[in-house]
């Protein structure tokens, strides 16, 4: 399992780049994150899909789907679209250390 | 269970990230020319999953798919009991009254169950998402449809030749 160094922060990721141990997550590696795939800063509207996808695969044990996060996170698809041009499905996990979700919507 | 280790590989693990042979899709160009529910999810499922993934999607309607996109028929669409082999009901069966219509309603109820939207919804996300939704202008004239028989996400009504400029570079796929 490879491990890279966000800011000072080892944490454990697959050959994907997606974390393997969410409990590794802060802030700090998600704009770490951020900066690696050319998305930064990261705004207010950012925050709030990430902050959402923590909340709810807490909740559910697995990470939402890009249909779920448009209909509760209050940010419409469109706008996923517009926060995360390179692909809002992976994206939205990956920046808040969960593994990419398995659902096709 | 077949693992990696057992069956060839296409790309081996030397086959280094800079090569030609793994790069990325960057543009992925769908015909849907089925109108079918059974056929009409996988063109839709697909160009959605690839703009999730950042990469473009381009829909190309044509034949019998423009009922996806048609007003009328969007919330219509069937699955398809005579001539399906992959359906479990003797050819026979499946042109008893209601047997179209009985398997519809199972297939939309195992697709809800799995969350995965109505087909006018997934229009809708596919638009949302910046994916190009096209008709065919040669199956709108053999279909007398009108720009207006249509759902307003769509982007326009083009002709094949059209089509294939739009998909200049892109991975084309035939539904």
């Amino acid at each position: 399992m490879p491990t890279r160094e966000y800011r000072g922060h080892l944490v454990s990721v697959n050959d994907e780049g997606f974390m393997t141990d969410s409990g590794q997550w802060t802030r700090e590696v998600a704009e770490a994150i951020a900066e690696e795939v050319g998305l930064t800063p990261l705004g207010e509207r950012h925050w709030q899909v990430i902050d959402f996808c923590r909340q709810d695969a807490a909740r559910e044990g697995q990470p939402p789907g890009l249909r779920r996060i448009s209909k509760l996170s209050g940010v419409a698809m469109k706008e996923l679209y517009e926060l995360f041009p390179k692909g809002p499905g992976k994206l939205a996990a990956r920046l808040a250390g969960l593994p990419k979700p398995k659902g096709c919507i | 269970m077949t693992t990696t280790a057992d069956r060839p590989e296409v790309l081996t693990p030397a086959t280094p990230a800079s090569s030609p042979a793994r790069a990325p899709i960057e543009h992925l160009s769908i015909i849907v020319s089925k109108g079918t529910l059974d056929m009409a999810y996988p063109g839709l499922i697909l160009g959605n999953a690839a703009r999730m993934s950042g990469i473009d999607a381009t829909l190309f309607f044509t034949f019998w798919g423009l009922d996806i996109i048609t007003k009328k028929t969007i919330d219509h669409l069937h699955v398809a009991t005579v001539g399906n082999p992959s359906m479990q009901v003797p050819t026979l069966l499946g042109g008893l009254p209601g047997m179209e219509a009985f398997a519809t309603r199972m297939m939309k109820k195992e697709m809800d169950k799995l969350e995965i939207p109505p087909v006018r919804e997934m229009i809708e996300i596919l638009h949302d998402s910046g994916a190009r939704l096209y008709a065919c202008q040669m199956a709108m004239d053999m279909f007398k449809r009108r720009r207006e028989d249509l759902v307003p996400q769509v982007d326009d009504v083009i002709s094949a030749m059209d089509f294939f400029d739009k998909s200049a570079g892109a991975q084309v796929l035939f539904i």
